[in-house]
């Protein structure tokens, strides 16, 4: 189906998300939307998708203006959507969240048929290789699995148009791959596809057209063979940014952190981290590498005071962690959480108030028992000047901000207190080049002031361009601490997958050549980094 | 493998104090049996009554007990669980043993209650059935409205009118079917209101309910002070009388509990199939059930989230209204203010107790029928405690239950949580 939007504007309170934006999709293509954090990729697709009205302009599919007044409208003219943040409900099984709202029943006496509705989830999903247990229930499944579920959703509602909302900022590189190739092949079948991501070599690899939008405009549109990374970030952010950090080597001290012996256990009792031994040093970085849900998550809410640990010992600056996050917090150790809506921010509240959450309680923010207003205010004025966070006013809800934004809110809470330790996870999920480039210029000024940096994350270019030593970590075990001259992409990907030190050490020289099946973990670079 | 071994050590170690605790628990309640429950009934027996009427087509002979061993060995039973528990016999066990212990626990205190006596287990267990009537059309309502996604606490409020406007409508109609009608509109009228203050005008869903509440207790007793009272024709309704169901009425002990009965229960008993299979087979409850855990997945597949929770509320009102008709045609027989004393809330205990499913909400709501009949059972043996402090027994058997389901039962996630779009 061809899809058109000609002028779409979208306003919201203070911000005009989307302003007159043109925008064609062939039947058959995939269509790449770049565009820094809060350029109003979502917003655009939120307006096709029926869920915001767009105050001008109009969509037309295969020539024919179509007004969508809510997401069944939409559905029904063909349109599926995977969403920024998942659609699903956890409490549900696959079935029956993909079969919500296209229900199959008996007859037509409103009972559930089940058994049709998973036979059709089976077909589909084998069809196009996208293996799901429609028994399963969903909180049960991995975020590669739900992204799939998701896909299958939009499948099964025969959607000819497929919008995809950064879809590959959760996945792992292999769980990527996999969803290429998913792209590819129903692209084949005629299927037009809208991809949104942060990740230009992605763009590069897999996009038939390109789409740049800014501030809420198209800034131009392109083809991957006419471009390179550097002119798309260009093209994004309006200057030119440096994909890889500018690092000198770092002059470690004393050690910040010590962990010995710390075994945690994870929500549903499993062991998670499994007595691991890790020091930080004052004035390094590192980077813990590893394929999500090998204990990097508990391992941080360990060090953080979040988690109670099973046992051995995290001592921050000599003295002993025990589970209380403010102690924690006044102890010098600054946390840029993994999950920003859950633990880092609190949706409803000012952007001004989410600035000082963890100072509230101290001068000049509180005096007795009074909030200094004053005090807030300028510091969170400064804040949102320094950190270059992009919101109408301090004094917006902070949950409507972009997700970048949301994340520069957070770094700017956390850096701007005297800080000994920086505990980082995911630091850079769904960000753009722009903000990445920011933010990694950050941690590294943190380190050269001193201050010890841990940091998780399953992006290996993260990992490369920030570790001074960069430990991997697999099943709740570090498996390997390596220094960055002798880190390969190839090397880290099969560490983490799980092979031994000695293997992926002599198995491969530094610049060898990449063998075909280079470890599950997946060793595509990938992400903003390292590529030039 | 020393972490393996410490891991190992400390998981044992946090089982082993709640199994302790449990287990002691169980000891000293078996103690306390002996002591103040079998302690002043030596040679005593307890007769319980299996006949209710005048001529059964079955006769059965009375249960009769010796008290004091009776409760001695109820006492043991408890012992011997409490035993079980503390020697980990297998963590999977722990809710089965507390069952036990529960059931022993006011096994013995009849006994107690009866020794000397004579005590109609029918007639209690019949009694426990209709007491748990109005209970769980609130419980019902609660869930109809929160498995949508809005906390309706008003349910007290809507019994109340419902029991009002049933009372009325049938004094004024000679009709207990028309008292029926008007009960189940007011409940949905009411019901409505709710709905428009919490999802059109986003009030605060417990403060909308609240001033449903104070609103309807306010009212209905400005009227039957004023009105009824000037008026007592109007407050003269015809009843709903226990009918027997043929043949399966003289089944002995069954019959008279469940098959002689009046409409309430038998139609309690349909909604607890009809809501149970509407909510969890049909296309309907699929939706409402998604819409009460993450509404904005509702929207984008499709799903009317708005009109969906009208409809539930609506409904649940309706449900609370019927509900509150067996308070005039089904029990008293006339309105007095007051009159549903909190059962409305009781109801609400009911549903989250049940895990928010109609099934589950019964069987708590008999729990507290129980404790009810019970209330009135004593009061008429005159056991010569004051009733008040006996019948706080059963209430702690339920705390201690809904203390051992914390954190297992889950509320649907998106409950009371108002849905805006854009
Ligand atoms: N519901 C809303 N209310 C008010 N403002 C909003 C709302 N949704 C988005 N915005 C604003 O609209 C702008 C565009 O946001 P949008 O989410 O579309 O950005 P995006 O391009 O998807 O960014 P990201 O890459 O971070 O996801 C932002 O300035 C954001 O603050
Ligand atoms: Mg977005």
């Amino acid at each position: 189906m061809r899809l058109e939007l000609h002028g779409i504007t979208k306003r919201f309170p203070g911000v005009v998300a989307n302003e007159g934006v043109d925008l064609v999709v062939e039947p058959g293509q995939i269509h790449a939307l770049l565009g820094e954090n809060g350029a109003g990729k979502s917003t655009l697709m939120n307006v096709l998708y029926g869920l915001y009205r767009p105050d001008e302009g109009e969509i037309r599919l295969d020539g024919k203006v179509r007004t969508f007044r809510d997401p069944g409208d939409a559905i029904a003219a063909g349109i599926g959507m995977v969403h920024q943040h998942f659609m699903l409900v956890p409490v549900f099984t696959v079935t029956e969240n993909i079969m919500l709202g296209v229900e199959s029943t008996r007859g037509r006496t409103g009972f559930l048929d089940y058994k049709t509705a998973r036979s059709r989830i089976v077909e589909v999903s084998e069809r196009h290789g996208l293996h799901v247990d429609p028994d399963a229930r969903v909180e049960d499944l991995p975020v590669g699995v739900r992204q799939r579920v998701e896909i299958i959703k939009t499948l099964y509602r025969k959607a000819d148009v497929l919008i995809l909302d950064e879809p590959t900022a959760v996945l792992t590189p292999q769980e990527d791959e996999e969803l290429f190739e998913i792209m590819r092949s129903l692209a084949r079948a005629g299927t037009s596809i809208i991809f949104i991501t942060h990740k230009l070599n992605e763009v590069l690899e897999i996009a038939d057209t390109i789409t740049v939008l800014r501030r809420g405009k198209v800034v131009g549109s392109t083809r991957p063979a006419d471009t390179n990374q550097g002119e798309l970030a260009a093209m994004m952010v309006g200057r030119s940014i440096k994909l890889v950090v500018d690092k000198g080597p770092a002059a470690p001290t004393e050690p910040v952190l010590s962990i010995s012996g710390l075994s945690v256990r994870d929500d549903r009792g499993h062991l998670a981290v499994d007595s691991l031994d890790l020091d930080v040093r004052a004035g390094e970085i590192v980077a813990v590498a590893g394929v999500q849900g090998n204990g990097q998550t508990e391992l941080i809410e360990a060090i953080t005071g979040l988690r109670a640990p099973l046992s051995g010992s995290v001592r921050i600056a000599g003295s002993e962690v025990r589970a209380a996050p403010r102690k924690v917090f006044e102890a010098g150790v600054a946390h840029v959480p993994e999950d920003r809506l859950e633990e880092g921010l609190i949706p409803g509240f000012t952007v001004a108030e989410n600035l000082i959450l963890n100072t509230y309680y101290l001068e000049p923010y509180a005096k007795g028992l009074r909030v200094q207003r004053d005090a807030i205010v300028a510091t969170a004025g400064e804040l949102v000047d320094q950190y270059d966070i992009r919101t109408p006013s301090m004094f917006n809800d902070v949950g409507n901000l972009s997700g970048g934004n949301q994340q520069k809110v957070i770094v700017a809470r956390e850096f701007s207190r005297p800080i000994k330790l920086l505990v980082a996870s995911q630091p850079t999920r769904g960000l753009d080049v722009g903000s990445i480039e920011y933010i990694h210029k950050r941690i590294v000024e943190k380190r050269d002031e001193g201050v010890a940096v841990l940091i998780a994350s399953t992006e290996l270019d993260e990992v490369l361009a920030l570790g001074d030593r960069i430990a991997v970590m697999y099943q709740g075990r570090i498996v390997g601490i390596l220094d960055p001259s002798e880190a390969t992409p190839e090397r880290l990907g099969l560490l983490m997958g799980g092979a031994q030190l000695a293997d992926a050490i002599g198995v491969m020289p530094p610049a060898g050549p990449r063998p075909p099946d280079a470890g599950s973990a997946g060793v595509a670079p990938s992400a903003g980094g390292g590529a030039r | 493998m020393t972490a393996a071994a410490a891991t190992a050590a400390t998981t044992a170690g946090r089982v082993v104090t709640r199994e302790r605790v449990l287990g002691v628990g169980y000891i000293v309640i078996a103690i306390l049996m002996v002591v103040f429950l079998g302690g002043g009934i030596a040679g005593e027996e307890s007769k319980f009554g299996l006949n209710v009427g005048p001529r059964p087509v079955i006769p059965l002979p009375d249960l009769v007990v010796p008290a004091q061993l009776t409760v001695y060995l109820l006492a043991g039973i408890c012992a011997f669980a409490g035993v079980v528990q503390l020697l980990r016999a297998g963590v999977r066990w722990w809710a089965v043993l507390l069952g036990i212990v529960a059931v022993c626990l006011v096994a013995a205190f009849l006994t107690w209650a009866a020794a000397g006596r004579s005590m109609s287990l029918v007639g209690l267990m019949s009694q426990t059935l209709q007491r748990s009537v109005p209970i769980a059309f609130g419980a019902f309502s609660g869930l109809l409205c929160e498995r949508s996604g809005v906390v309706n606490i008003a349910i007290e409020g809507m019994l109340l009118c419902g029991a009002f406007a049933a009372a009325v409508a049938a004094s004024i109609a000679g009709n207990v079917w028309v008292g029926i009608a008007a009960a189940i509109v007011v409940g949905g009228f009411l019901g409505l209101l709710l709905a428009v203050l919490a999802i059109r005008y986003f009030v605060d869903q417990i403060i909308a309910g609240t001033v449903i509440n104070i609103g309807a207790a306010g009212l209905t007793a400005f009227l039957s002070s004023k009105v009824l009272v000037a008026l007592p024709d109007l407050n003269n309704p015809p009843r709903f009388l226990p009918d027997k169901i043929p043949g399966l009425g003289d089944i002995p002990i069954v019959g008279p509990i469940l098959f002689t009965n009046s409409l309430f229960v038998y139609a309690m008993f349909v909604l607890i199939l009809v809501i149970h299979l509407a909510l969890f087979y049909t296309r309907y409850g699929l939706r409402v059930r998604a819409v009460g855990e993450h509404p904005i997945a509702a929207e984008t597949v499709g799903i009317d989230v708005v009109r969906t929770r009208y409809i539930n509320v609506v409904l649940g009102g309706m449900m609370a209204g019927f509900g509150g008709a067996y308070f005039t045609l089904g029990s008293t027989g006339s309105f007095d203010k007051g009159m549903t004393a909190g059962k409305g809330f009781i109801g609400l205990a009911a549903m989250i107790f049940g895990g928010w499913t109609p099934i589950g909400a019964f069987f708590a709501s008999l729990i507290f029928g129980f404790a009810d009949a019970l209330q009135n059972r004593l009061s008429i043996l005159n056991v010569g405690i004051p009733s008040e402090v006996l019948l706080m027994v059963p209430y702690i058997v339920t705390i201690a239950v809904v203390a051992g389901l914390v954190g297992r039962v889950r509320m649907p996630a998106a409950d009371g949580k108002p849905f805006r779009r854009e």
